[in-house]
């Protein structure tokens, strides 16, 4: 309770938290609000905002209505965010613990594979990934944890490494329990706290790499994507610079909501790591 | 001298490892693609089946994986990338075309995101809990939260298109037969908007760091013993607080660098630039995967320059650190 009213008095956090209540609300109510296909055509093309009340944000090149697609796209948005970051941790948590706990060569070679993946541009591992599979929501959400399972892994190896040394530890060994068993059941989850830390950051991250990705054209081409969106506007930006710019302040928003909620967080729990 | 040498010849046997594995990762992804560079050839040619029989063979794309995997590396060995169906050039010569536009703009959006985020860390560090304290870490919060491709977009708007001050995009004035100091100029005059959108982004990472450095070490004795010895404040924070702050932010910079380099991406997308970005996604569009796997060894051999480059800056500036524990 403690943590919750100290959370509630850090008005960053608190501006975080509303805003990712008020995405969570537009994903989810997206196919309620507005049924049936975000991408059809609505009315004439490049209605200006504030024209006709039934289209509050106008239309976009080919008449699509655009608050219906921000609705649509904060799905899109929020569903590979999480999911991206959800497998980047999982996967790091997994690939830290087992270099950490065996060490010698599984950690050489392990933590070797690491800096090939931090070596890479993530952005352009992502790139050719997608571009290798074909663009759909799982291969996205594939190719940006692809590039950025390392940190955690990282964080999760150092975590470990103080770990393995405790006394419950030793009497796991001593009992006889298997190593694996030892290594995710007993050192992974006390691991956990400093890699959690991390997620928002990840998960801010891979919202903008997705964006990114959609905004080159390579996001799953059935869904409505605020990286599409404003890639469609730029066609228009001289004559209808509202397209590309709406879309654009939802990205921010987002990002901003994920990174102060995070922070705030962060910050009750006393678990002080993260984006410094 | 002999520390420094030591560290580089180290860290260089270690990335030997580490870009064989990016040579054999890259490879193996980029053979699962479907279709070759024969059938993106035969595709924008037109052909029959004998003649993309006979490519296949003239263009080795018959043998087993594991012929070619060898015979690239092989290759490799040469600094022969192979050659580009989009091109019809090696593609080693591409690539070189390319890099110095995107190395001036790396460098460029580092210097600016280096620069100004630590000046504006120290400005806010310097009276940590201040107003402008709190102010500049929103500030830069908020900015950290701007997709750099978006943040090109809004500038093209302002600058380019209602202002226009600046052009709208690419890397300077077609057919003008610019020379020397009036081509620098015109190409400085069109880095200017690629470069902000691209180093704005980072000014907020650097700028965090710098307070978070500084409000650590606030906390130590030395700052304790210079006030002790009756030093000015700027002093105190210029030459003790700052200083000591400034050290991760080095580290920082070469791990950035992989991450610079994939926004310039995109950011050479948006603004049109010729840059090794560009070219990653004209080989993407194309479907050239040779050239893509040359751009992404290219980047991997790139980071890790950096990174050494940055190491021995590193040994330079922080005289506690030894060779022997440089490498980890």
């Amino acid at each position: 309770m403690s943590r919750l009213r100290r959370f509630l008095h850090t008005p960053e956090a608190v501006a975080g938290a509303i805003l990712l209540a008020v995405l969570f609300a537009m994903a989810l109510s997206a196919s309620l609000l507005f049924p049936g296909d975000p991408q059809a055509i609505a009315g004439p093309a490049l209605l200006p905002p504030f024209q006709d009340w039934s289209l509050p944000l106008g239309t976009d090149r080919l008449g699509r209505d655009v608050l219906a697609e921000l609705f649509h796209g904060a799905r899109t948005s929020l569903a590979v965010g999480l999911a991206a970051a959800a497998a980047a941790l999982v996967i790091g948590a997994v690939v830290g613990t087992l270099a950490g706990f065996a060490g010698g060569l599984v950690d050489e070679v392990l933590m070797r594979i690491a800096d090939a993946f931090q070596t890479v541009p993530g952005f352009l591992l992502a790139l050719a990934f997608v571009s290798v599979v074909g663009p759909s929501l799982g291969v996205v959400v594939a190719a940006i944890a692809l590039g950025t399972w390392t940190g955690p892994a990282r964080i999760a190896r150092a975590e470990v490494l103080s770990i393995r040394e405790r006394d419950y530890v030793a009497g796991a060994r001593v009992i006889g329990m298997h190593p694996l068993e030892i290594a995710f059941r007993e050192v992974l989850p006390n691991a956990l706290p400093p890699v959690l830390a991390m997620s928002s950051v990840i998960v801010a991250a891979a919202i903008l790499t997705e964006a990114a990705l959609s905004f080159l054209g390579l996001g799953d081409p059935n869904r409505v994507t605020w990286g599409g969106m404003i890639a469609e506007g730029r066609t228009v930006l001289r004559t209808a610079p509202f397209l590309s710019i709406v879309p654009g302040i939802a990205l921010v928003l987002t990002v901003l909501g994920v990174y102060l909620a995070g922070e705030g967080i962060v910050e009750t729990t006393a678990v002080r790591r993260g984006l410094s | 001298m002999t520390r420094t040498l030591t560290l580089v010849r180290r860290r260089l046997v270690g990335s030997i490892f580490v870009l064989l594995i990016v040579v054999i990762g890259a490879f193996l992804l980029l053979e699962a693609a479907p279709g070759d560079a024969v059938d993106a050839y035969i595709v924008s040619t037109g052909g029959d089946a004998g003649m993309i029989e006979l490519l296949r063979h003239r263009w080795g794309l018959d043998q087993s994986e594991l012929t070619r995997l060898a015979n690239y590396l092989w290759a490799l060995l040469h600094l022969d990338l192979g050659r580009s169906v989009t091109f019809s050039r090696p593609i080693r010569d591409v690539i070189l075309e390319r890099l110095p536009t995107t190395l001036i703009l790396m460098v460029s959006a580092t210097a600016l995101s280096f620069g100004l985020g630590s000046a504006l860390g120290i400005y806010a560090g310097a009276r940590p809990g201040s107003l402008r304290d709190r102010f500049l870490s929103v500030a830069s919060l908020a900015l950290y939260a701007v997709p750099g491709f978006w943040l090109g977009l809004v500038l093209i708007v302002i600058f380019a298109v209602d202002l226009r001050w600046l052009p709208i995009g690419g890397i300077e004035t077609l057919a003008s037969n610019k020379t020397g100091l009036d081509r620098a100029a015109d190409i400085a005059v069109h880095l200017v908007l690629p470069v902000s959108a691209l180093g704005f982004i980072y000014l907020a990472l650097y700028l965090r760091m710098m307070r978070a450095g500084m409000a650590e070490a606030w906390r130590q004795d030395f700052v304790l013993a210079a006030r002790a010895r009756g030093l000015s404040r700027r002093r105190i924070v210029l030459a003790h607080v700052a200083r000591n702050a400034l050290l991760p932010l080095v580290t920082m910079l070469g791990l950035q660098s992989a991450q610079m380099l994939g926004g310039s991406v995109v950011i050479e997308s948006v603004f049109a630039v010729p840059g090794l970005g560009r070219l990653a996604q004209e080989a993407v569009a194309a479907r050239d995967t040779p050239l893509l796997l040359g751009i992404i060894l290219t980047s991997a051999v790139l980071v890790i320059l950096i990174n050494l480059l940055v190491d021995i800056a590193y040994a330079f500036l922080d005289p506690r650190v030894g060779a022997s524990e440089a490498g980890t």
